[in-house]
């Protein structure tokens, strides 16, 4: 069997239904390959968009996303989709065409090292030798790239190899990896004092992070929390991890979270860290941080723990796996309850003295906060939300409610502008009988909206909601407050007639700009069939609030 | 105190967390896949993670399949932990061991071009017989010695000749394998 055919078939085996990409020379093998396979290539239109597509799809599954391309510019495009994939652990395989065996290294044409590139922004990198070792390289791609951390895995194929003839033999049974044995079970005797220090504090916080959604253990996670109304707090990237009604919820921490949730962490005497990775964007500071606390920290990492705070009861492992003991030993030990209700008492103060808030406008003119509380009750705040990045981000990481794992997806670690419209193609192209709507920022999603050529090729259903203020508005707000309102290149000038571009490219475009208006055209934006851009103009100098600002400590909260 | 369901109290002030820091240099010794690319990763770590290398042997093993890779790092510097955590992410790197120093032969060997005159001559050849090296080449105004030993041993042997003019100097960095355990 010809090599890339033999890639089909690997791919199919390891249950591939969609591929995103966009074919070039080092992969015409691979393309002519794509034409009988039996799964779904999605053409985006640029590399980066396939990198993101296939990170959405991945999200919003739990399923490896895949994407193609080409030597040179077409993999050195995927560099940021990789690099964002790394950041956040998402499941990813990438494939890419190289030029020929006797050209590599000659810097012959559309020749770039990309397994040299891309080397510390992977999980990890093969460079196929010989055309045999396809089927059994993407075996162990799928593999590593979903198994303990998740993470991207590149797959660098030459031209000539990918059209050589081999004997495929399926490959079945677990892939042969000396060196890659993650530990998923957690040591029980960790598990056990993490459950006395539990039993002994007073004033815990559940801290959990994006792990908890890549472990698939929410629900595990509740029954923790359920365990002893102990108060439960989740990054960015743990969003939907715990279910934001819960009156144990303490709304998200870091930089941009609630005063409750980040007074808690500044005052906890034990904070169990779930699948989270003490970001500088949680931490703030660093020597003020949670001062009072010690730390039991629990991820399928060994190298996350201990690397920016040190661990008093480390344990490696699957935190799904982990946390069900930690809950039985815990019950186990029938803890006294009340010993906790002083602690509620003070969280109670914080909800009451510091709720999230912004000022209304009296007029027409639309808030931004308002904009995605209007979004949550148009969709019921049950749609797939994915968002780039910048103030609408965190806007609605508070004013989105997310109640189910697999529902926020956006771009945290690497914080890439332009994630959300290709990650909302991806997550569509997943889950077709899901709403998925993309809160876009007007600098991240002109970076991309080349993709609203593959939404409207594709026929995907999915909506934009463009939040409006015609700035890079974060940097606007930096500027304002901590550079002397020294705006320099934020604004984002005449930008397109928005609507018009949407219609340009076959979608249907829609404009707001009146608060009495918002809720209809919002409704009519997500009962229109097809693509939909809603162009949402709002306060174009709102700031995001509250902020610990870089650097600072939590109870150094401000606005 | 670990036992499940019992009521053993755990004081929270008597948890104690490390920093990783242990104030000595430590060996490490990697067993890594003999692929292509495998040193890249380890520097590339290295460099990405802002952890220094002291010194770095590579060679083969008795496995063709598998190569060891021999590094020394500063302890007082670097979290040892972190670093050999970050070093078993490598899909390559099959072991790691931390050379416990008591338990460790540890080797490096050093070539050193002397300046020799007919005026110190003599006290080279001096040298070179005390430490139990070898002169492997001379010529009219140098001797290159090969001195093979611990680290320490090469640096006091370089302290002894740099006074007389160390043309040039290479090292190999150590290789290191475990001490068999005494016959009982």
């Amino acid at each position: 069997m010809r090599a890339a055919d033999a890639l089909c078939e690997a791919l199919n085996a390891e249950g591939v239904k969609h591929v995103f990409g966009i074919p070039g020379g080092a992969s015409l093998p691979l393309y002519d390959a794509l034409y009988d396979a039996s799964f779904e290539h999605v053409q985006v239109r640029h590399e980066q968009a396939a990198g993101h597509a296939a990170e959405g799809y991945a999200k919003a599954s739990g399923k490896v996303g895949v994407a193609f391309a080409t030597s040179g510019p077409g993999a050195t495009n995927l560099v940021t989709a990789i690099a964002d994939a790394h950041m956040d652990s998402v499941p990813t395989v990438f494939i890419t065409g190289q030029v020929r065996t006797d050209l590599i290294g000659t810097d012959g044409f559309q020749e770039a090292d990309v397994t040299g590139i891309t080397m510390p922004i992977v999980k990890h990198s093969f460079l196929v030798t010989d055309p045999a070792q396809i089927p059994d390289y993407i075996h162990k791609a799928f593999h590593i790239a979903k198994s303990g951390r998740p993470g991207p895995v590149l797959v660098d194929i030459p031209q000539d190899l990918s059209r050589m003839e081999i004997d495929y033999e399926p490959i079945t049974g677990a892939p042969k990896l000396p060196g890659y044995q993650p530990n998923t079970e957690g040591n029980i005797k960790q598990i056990r004092i993490a459950a006395k220090a539990l039993a002994n504090s007073r004033r815990p916080v559940l801290y959990a992070g994006g792990g908890v959604i890549n472990a698939d253990a929410s629900e595990e996670l509740r029954e923790l929390a359920a365990s002893d109304r102990f108060p439960v707090t989740c990054t960015l990237m743990g969003l939907g991890a715990f279910p934001a009604p819960d009156e144990q919820w303490l709304g998200m921490l870091g930089m941009h979270g609630t005063r409750t949730a980040n007074y808690s962490m500044d005052e906890a005497d034990l904070i169990v860290a779930i699948g989270a990775r003490f970001d500088d964007r949680i931490t703030g500071k660093l020597s003020e941080f949670a001062p009072r606390a010690k730390f039991v920290h629990i991820d399928i990492d060994p190298a996350e723990i201990s690397k920016n705070v040190p661990a008093h009861i480390p344990i490696v492992g699957d935190v799904k796996k982990v946390l069900p003991k930690l809950t039985g030993e815990y019950r186990a030990l029938a803890a006294d309850s009340s010993r906790l209700d002083e602690w509620w008492r003070r969280i109670e103060g914080w909800r009451e003295q510091y709720p999230l808030h912004y000022e209304d406008t009296t007029d027409q003119e639309i808030k931004p906060q308002r904009m995605v509380e209007e979004m949550y009750r148009a969709t019921g705040g049950d749609a797939i939300i994915t968002s780039d990045v910048g103030q609408h981000q965190m806007w609605a990481a508070q004013y989105y409610h997310f109640a189910k794992p697999r529902r926020w997806l956006n771009s945290g670690g690497l914080g890439t502008m332009g994630f959300g419209l290709p990650a909302a193609i991806g997550a569509k192209v997943a889950m077709p009988d899901e709403q998925v709507v993309c809160l876009a920022g007007d600098g991240s999603l002109i970076m991309v909206c080349q993709e609203f050529a593959t939404a409207a090729a594709n026929d995907l259903d999915v909506k934009v909601f463009l939040m409006n203020n015609g700035h890079f508005g974060m940097v606007r707000q930096w500027q304002e407050l901590f550079w002397d309102e020294r705006y320099k290149s934020v604004e984002m000038g005449p930008s397109p007639d928005w609507v018009k571009l949407a219609e340009a490219f076959g979608w249907t475009g829609i404009l707001c700009d009146s608060k009495d208006e918002l809720a209809g055209a919002m409704k009519s934006a997500l009962e229109t069939e097809g693509p939909v851009l809603l162009d949402v103009r709002v306060t174009p100098n709102e700031n995001c609030y509250p902020m610990i600002p870089a650097g600072a400590a939590a109870r150094d909260m401000v606005g | 105190m670990a036992e499940s369901g019992t009521q053993d109290l755990l004081d929270l002030d008597e948890l104690r967390a490390e920093n990783g820091l242990t104030g000595r240099r430590h060996l490490l010794s990697l067993l890594v896949e003999n692929r292509p690319g495998v040193l890249a990763r380890i520097a590339g770590l290295f460099s990405r993670r802002g952890f220094n290398i002291d010194t770095l042997a590579v060679g083969p093993t008795e496995d063709p399949d598998i190569s060891r890779v021999t590094l020394t790092v500063d302890g007082a510097v670097h979290p040892i932990d972190q670093v050999t955590k970050q070093l078993h992410k490598l899909v390559n790197v099959i072991k790691i061991r931390d050379m416990e120093p008591d338990k460790t032969v540890a080797r490096e060997m050093a070539l050193f071009r002397i300046n020799a005159a007919a005026d110190n001559r003599a006290e080279i050849i001096e040298f070179t017989q005390i430490f139990r090296a070898h002169i492997v080449d001379v010529s009219r105004r140098s001797i290159t010695v090969e001195v093979t030993g611990t680290t320490e041993k090469i640096d006091s042997f370089e302290r002894m000749v740099r006074p007389h003019g160390l043309i040039e100097m290479a090292r190999t960095g150590e290789v290191a394998i475990v001490r068999a355990r005494p016959e009982s």
